[in-house]
């Protein structure tokens, strides 16, 4: 493991991605990845009498299947990386708190599947885990009660707006196994460009996002033909198009092989979710269900995988802030 | 027969018509506009307030009737009203007493039937 360039860590003994398990809500279910999760919700409180309850049990229950799918005991799990957008995380630590694992509580807003995939490759490379599970999970109804409106008010949604995804995404990272392996991970920095707009997250995460994807090539000394597929977590539309353009007018043209989470994982034309997903489990359940198998049936060979967050609060969106975004990213190839 | 005759049809239409332009601005003002929800209500209350007391938002009731009181500008209207009625009964301090005492039918009806409402739904994920 080495540091190159400015802001990328190089595996000289690329971390296997042993497996991966993903739940999702009922809208997701409807969308055209459906096939790829491994447990389809019919109702968003899953039996639950609060949302944040359904949403404890959903990455939970996650967890669960990834260490069932991957054969191995829970207690060869050496470290957990577990993160989510609800107030000090509680989705995470409510959810696993039976799971008797050592535990690192994460924030990093919607980029967290892939901050716990960078920090845990960091571990298993360091040779101090053998074993490491990396959770996230998100859900739109708490999710719009926190950042939003709470939806009894029964608001609408503006175009700009994205739509959080239900669900929890879950990789267990382990020293050796046949792959596909992160071989790359590039930490991303603050961005901030001034976009004040709550409902519009995916320009003011775009510049991270940019940032993060041109210090990878600069770095690694890749371009964007290297990959089969460079995914962003969750820019949604509106994003999406900006990030484009701004690699575009950087001098990398990423339009043939690029797509966003948030894009792919709703049907725009039936589904009408505004501008795309969102939200810790969009690249979370996108990674986990279908990028995870394309991987392992080789239809993709390499990856960049970077997922994009907005690291505000209701607080400071309330108090006029601008948001600050941020991007992480890992290199994943088999 | 006779509920039926009484009707006044073309009052209705007036009704309907002006209640409509007044939603219809919220509408624009959502689209259009990166004002929240929450401030677009707080401006109508506020416009309906000050149209109220300078004696124009009447003639828009005297106009299209329900299509002009119902909308949340007449709810500042009705606070505006109170306010200056009071006055002329009670002095300067019916300036703070009118307006609720105006609204008070409004606003207790909107708690009882917020909470019966709480007691018998639950709220869901929106369709879109």
């Amino acid at each position: 493991m080495k540091k190159i360039g400015k802001q990328t860590i190089k595996f000289e003994n690329p971390v296997n991605i042993l497996n991966t398990a993903c739940i999702v809500g009922p809208k997701e279910s409807d969308g055209p990845l459906a096939k790829y999760f491994d447990k389809c919700l019919e109702d968003e409180f899953w039996g639950e009498s609060t949302w944040e309850k359904a949403e404890s049990k959903i990455i939970k229950e996650t967890v669960n299947t990834a260490i069932a799918k991957s054969n191995i005991s829970q207690d060869k799990i050496d470290f957990c990386f577990a993160g989510d957008l609800l107030n000090q995380c509680i989705s995470s630590s409510f959810g696993l708190r039976e799971l008797n694992v050592p535990f690192y509580g994460i924030f990093g807003a919607c980029s967290t599947f892939v901050e716990g995939l960078s920090l845990g490759s960091v571990f298993v490379e360091s040779n101090v885990a053998e074993h490491v599970i990396c959770c996230t999970s998100s859900h739109f109804c708490s999710a719009e009660k926190q950042f939003r409106f709470p939806l009894e008010l029964g608001n609408q949604r503006p175009q700009s707006s994205q739509w959080t995804v239900t669900g929890s995404g879950v990789a267990i990272l382990s020293k050796s196994g046949d792959g596909p392996f992160i071989t790359h991970t590039t930490v991303g920095k603050i961005v901030d460009m001034g976009i004040k707009d709550a409902n519009n997250m995916g320009a003011a995460m775009a510049p991270a996002a940019l940032d993060t994807l041109l210090t990878h090539f600069k770095d690694t000394g890749r371009n964007p033909s290297y990959y089969d597929a460079i995914l962003t977590g969750d820019l949604g539309y509106v994003g999406k198009e900006i990030l484009i353009e701004l690699s575009q007018s950087n001098g990398y043209n990423i339009k043939s092989n690029y797509n966003d989470c948030g894009v792919m994982i709703f049907d725009k034309d039936s589904q009408d979710t505004h501008s795309g997903g969102s939200g810790c489990a969009c690249c979370g359940t996108v990674f986990s269900g279908y990028v995870y198998k394309m991987l392992r049936e080789k239809k993709f060979k390499k990856v960049l995988l970077m997922a994009t967050g907005a690291l505000m609060n209701s607080t400071s969106s309330q108090q006029g802030e601008s948001i600050p975004g941020i991007a992480h990213a890992v290199s994943i190839e088999i | 027969m006779d509920f039926w005759q009484n009707i006044n049809w073309f009052l209705m239409l007036k009704c309907f018509i002006v209640g409509g332009l007044i939603c219809i601005i919220g509408q624009i003002l959502i689209d259009k506009t990166k004002l929240t929800p929450a401030r677009i209500l707080v401006a109508f209350v506020t416009i309906g307030a000050i149209l109220g007391g300078l004696g124009i938002y009447q003639k828009l009731i005297d106009f299209a009737g329900c299509g002009a009181t119902v909308p949340l500008t007449g709810f500042g209207n009705a606070l505006a009203k109170g306010a200056i009625e009071e006055v002329g009964k009670s002095g300067i301090l019916g300036a703070f007493i009118g307006g609720t005492k105006a609204a008070s039918g409004g606003i207790a009806a909107a708690i009882f039937f917020g909470y019966i409402a709480s007691l018998v739904s639950k709220p869901k994920m929106k369709k879109q």
